[in-house]
């Protein structure tokens, strides 16, 4: 409470500074422009002189004040040290181009070792978006309004509560109008008398903002106020029934989302293993391909990063399936039904691949970026947010899943990849090309596998270990699933998914993930087959 | 034929004054140059950290060299390769000691590595300098500690969360990767929070395996506890390339440095570089050393090194001016002994001060432990750490952590009377026993 009076107290002065000041405002922003001013303002070591200089450019309130707030806050802010001038520095190869921050003239050339950027922390970061968040307050844009509300409510005192009384009245945006509603009866919930508290407290406990559960459950602990507490309880009581139903939903996406990447990473193996019935131990570089693709692109086209993943997933599916179908030419074809053997030379490959992917790119980890699009996440309210890629992802694997099951059941390619595995000499002596098909299925299952690798490559690091960090999963979920079978396939990956994010809550991500593994082991027990069992040549043999 | 046989005999001729030219020379190197043993892991899965280190130490060598060596004689380096194999780290040990006969050897990084050769240099005397930040509770009287003890980066870095500077931090998330350091500094951390106050109610313990990928749940789970009405902050020890989900994770959920700050004792420059590192802005880690610290010596430093491995971006990072500081007491301590053999540098290292790049001074203690300053950074959008905190002056490494009961009373204290690197304050018992 101590805290927040303190910090309270500068934003006070401020505001009376900024009623009285009005007039001469004109004057003070002329005065503002010079750049030396600012600097020895900004150039200042200690954490202290700085909070002030953002309380002063805050007072003066005009638009250069904002701009070199922003500035600060994202970064761009410098201090020249030869000539002691402020400037803004964005980087081109090696050098840096400066610009004046008043102007923008530029200033030409420097390297970085002669700037010293001007200092920022969490703390004045704060206190920099709260600032900015005045600004925001009279934007056309409801968005910016919402955000300046929310960010304004987080610390929300006696100078800036008549900004907010003020704009209820205008605001047409309902969104906007709610915040504002429950920023200001926690004003009156934190400052006013004990009834309007108890008024209060029926806004706030319709509310999912956490700064109100912050609030209330601090004054928890401090009330003594038999009645008053009674409300906080129940308004308390209403806000976790709330979460409670957001958190089972919440829980319920970490599975499908856990149980996509599974069914990613195991639907080409459920080709390559669960229909041609080859021990697969490569497949996992498949998708280390697939993602040092995406890796490639990105690198070879760095101004398109957006639109990379869609070049990515086909390029993807060329280079592994080649690579597939190479393998199969080369090894694979010699070995059909010696499982043993091709256990053996499946895993040599993969750590040829390994060594190759080493000495081409480096043993490191290789940063691929994610497109602006799939950053961030799908906000539905204030309790219940979904990330974005992992919302893409699980649309993706579904794509994925049903363009295979098209293949396999209406192509002319799927009805031979049919006959030829349920029955050989049959589909042989009808006149099918056996080998072909047996090198295009092999193609097939591997270039999913990397087309896999570049959503992959989303969520997890893209490095030479990538694959061999989910070939246990993907069998898992393939035996698991019924070999041969696509759909068991799927109900496998999904139902694993939520049962593992079902227990790690409980249990720790350690001991879940030993648990569904335990559990597989149990139930092959019983059921050797799997959950769907087909029959298949892996079946006959 | 004949002209045949005289090329043959020819042949053998200058075969064997080849031979005899290089045992010579052999020879004449092993009277003349000092040995320094690298125990570097270069291939493995620690071949990413340790391989940066082995640089450094034959840069230290080399520089050394061109100030004409110690005691007038040329320093050579002895690299071998543990493969990032613990057990193969003892052997790879006695073999420098044994059979190469070196007077040191700057190594390891894991742990579980330095335990494994501990057995070994003890029984041969041998003398190892260890440069990473470690869990501590040990004292070796043939190993110096170079890298910080838990004092000189855990409880430094609870103590500015906690600063009105770091956002009066009442409730922490302690989380790890599921092993030996993360287990004993999140003891030591919780017996500290506790021992200021903080309520059981308020950490939350959270392992991982090595390698997770899927942190959904854990940031949604970090999220809720946050919003409980005081401000959170993560202490994190989740180690290697699992870092990298784990703040995308972060930052996908909305997770900034304001509200919820992550400090992380395992994430340096070398681990950040050929990150995005943009939405980590904020974030914090403490170490004793930043690449962007603000002194000459620094600059010297980063400067050689970018020279000596041939790559201007190369970064420098924590444990790298560990090796440093233990490579330049190691060169003062033969010099001011005038000797290379252990039991008379061992002595002579005891109270000798070198500069750090920091710009302050190392001191070597009698525990085995170094006194450096402590530093907090925030990550920045190019990779670096900006500096927004430091210990004023520097931190005494503690061998034995205060806030753990059973180690409270042990001490380590290698000069007379003690002599010993467990003695027990309250039995007067010298365990011996360090593996």
């Amino acid at each position: 409470m101590n805290w927040r009076l303190w910090q309270a107290l500068p934003l006070v002065c401020l505001c009376l500074l900024f009623v009285f000041s009005a007039p001469g405002q004109v004057l003070a922003s002329s005065d503002a422009s010079s750049n030396e001013e600012l600097a020895t303002m900004l150039g200042e070591k200690s954490w202290d002189k700085l909070e002030t200089a953002i309380t002063r450019l805050s007072v003066k309130g005009d638009d250069e004040s904002q701009n070199i707030l922003t500035l600060w806050l994202s970064g761009q802010l410098f201090i020249e040290k030869k000539t002691q001038r402020l400037v803004t520095a964005e980087k081109s190869g090696r050098t840096y181009l400066i610009s004046d921050p008043i102007s923008g003239d530029a200033w030409g050339e420097v390297k970085k070792r002669s700037l010293k950027k001007v200092r920022i922390n969490n703390r004045l970061r704060n206190s920099i978006k709260t600032a900015l968040a005045l600004w925001d307050l009279k934007s056309e844009d409801p968005d910016k309004r919402l955000q300046a509300v929310k960010e304004i409510s987080k610390d929300i005192n006696v100078s800036t509560l008549p900004l907010l009384e003020g704009m209820v009245e205008q605001e047409t945006d309902t969104d906007v109008q709610a915040a504002l509603t429950t920023a200001i009866a926690l004003y009156n919930f934190q400052q006013g008398s004990d009834e309007l508290k108890l008024e209060s407290l029926k806004t706030l406990a319709e509310s999912d903002n956490p700064i109100v559960r912050s609030a209330l459950e601090s004054a928890k602990n401090t009330t003594k106020d038999k009645q008053l507490l009674q409300g906080i309880h129940s308004a308390l009581a209403d806000l976790d029934r709330r979460q409670d139903y957001y958190s089972a939903v919440e829980s319920m996406f970490f599975g499908l989302s856990l149980g996509s990447v599974l069914l990613l990473a195991a639907i080409g193996l459920a080709i390559t293993f669960g229909v041609m019935g080859v021990i697969n131990m490569a497949h996992g570089e498949m998708m280390m391909l697939g993602a040092y693709t995406t890796f490639v692109i990105q690198s070879a086209f760095p101004s398109l990063i957006e639109q990379s993943l869609f070049i990515a997933v086909p390029m993807a599916f060329i280079v592994a399936g080649s690579v597939g179908i190479l393998i199969e030419r080369l090894v694979i074809r010699h070995l059909y039904g010696r499982p043993l053997e091709t256990l053996l030379a499946t895993f040599g490959i993969s750590l040829i691949l390994q060594q190759a992917v080493r000495t081409i790119f480096s043993p490191l980890n290789q940063a691929v970026s994610t497109p602006e699009w799939m950053s961030g996440s799908w906000i539905i309210n204030d309790a219940l947010s979904l990330t974005w890629n992992r919302v893409y992802i699980i649309g993706f694997s579904l794509a994925v899943f049903l363009t295979l099951l098209f293949i396999l059941r209406h192509t002319r390619f799927g009805l031979n990849m049919r006959a030829v595995t349920q029955n050989r000499a049959m589909a042989s002596s009808m006149g099918i090309h056996t080998s072909r098909v047996d090198a295009l299925t092999f193609g097939l299952g591997s270039g999913i596998a990397g087309v896999a690798g570049v959503a992959l490559s989303q969520l997890t690091n893209v490095g030479p270990n990538l694959g061999q960090n989910y070939i246990i999963d993907s069998f898992m979920v393939v035996v698991f699933g019924g070999v041969g079978n696509l759909w068991g396939t799927l109900v496998a990956a999904m139902g694993l998914g939520v049962v593992n994010k079902l227990l790690e809550p409980w249990a720790g991500a350690v001991v879940a993930k030993i648990l569904v593994l335990v559990f597989i082991i149990l139930f092959i027990q019983k059921r050797p087959k799997g959950l769907f069992a087909l029959k298949g040549r892996a079946v006959e043999d | 034929m004949k002209s045949s046989l005289k090329k043959l005999s020819k042949g053998l001729l200058t075969a064997s004054a080849a031979t005899a030219a290089l045992s010579f020379s052999v020879i004449s190197q092993a009277a003349d140059t000092i040995k320094v043993g690298v125990l570097h892991s270069l291939s493995g899965t620690m071949a990413i950290s340790e391989t940066t280190l082995k640089d450094t130490v034959l840069m230290m060598v080399d520089e050394q060299n061109k100030k004409g060596g110690l005691l007038g004689k040329k320093l050579e380096a002895v690299v071998v390769d543990p493969a990032s194999d613990w057990p193969l780290f003892a052997e790879k040990a006695r073999e420098l000691l044994a059979k190469e006969k070196v007077d040191v050897i700057f190594g390891g990084w894991t742990s579980v590595s330095r335990k494994s050769v501990l057995p070994v240099v003890e029984e041969l005397n041998g003398l190892m300098f260890y440069p990473v930040q470690y869990e501590g509770e040990e004292s070796s009287k043939n190993v110096f500690y170079t890298g910080a003890a838990p004092n000189q980066q855990a409880i430094p870095a609870v103590d500015y969360l906690m600063s009105a500077d770091g956002g009066s931090v009442k409730r922490f998330v302690l989380a790890g990767t599921d092993y030996v350091y993360p287990r004993t500094t999140n003891k030591i951390l919780e017996s500290y929070l506790k021992s200021k106050g903080v309520k059981e109610s308020d950490i939350l313990i959270n392992y991982t395996p090595f390698g997770h990928s899927d942190w959904q749940t854990i940031v949604s789970d970090i999220k809720k506890f946050g919003n409980a009405g005081k401000k959170t902050a993560v202490i994190s020890t989740i180690n290697g390339d699992a870092n990298v989900p784990f703040y995308k994770e972060l930052a996908n959920q909305g997770i900034a440095a304001e509200n919820i700050p992550v400090i992380a004792f395992s994430v340096g420059e070398e681990e950040l570089s050929g990150i995005d590192t943009a939405p980590l802005v904020g974030h914090l880690a403490a170490w004793n050393y930043f690449m962007s610290a603000e002194s000459e010596i620094n600059d010297e430093f980063i400067e050689t090194w970018q020279a000596f491995t041939k790559n201007e971006e190369r970064v420098s990072n924590d444990p790298m001016e560990a090796t440093y500081i233990g490579f330049n007491m190691w060169a003062k301590a033969v010099e001011k002994s005038g000797s290379t053999s252990v039991d008379s540098v061992r002595p002579a290292m005891y109270g000798i001060t070198v500069p750090n790049l920091t710009g302050g001074t190392a001191v070597m203690n009698t525990n085995h432990h170094l006194t450096k300053p402590v530093l907090i950074g925030e990550i920045q959008d190019d990779g670096q750490f900006e500096i927004v905190w430091e210990t004023k002056g520097g931190v005494i490494g503690d061998a034995w952590t205060n806030y753990l009961p059973e180690s409270s009373k042990i001490v380590a204290d290698w000069s007379a009377p003690i002599k010993c690197g467990n003695y027990n304050l309250q039995s007067g018992v010298c365990s011996g026993q360090n593996y």
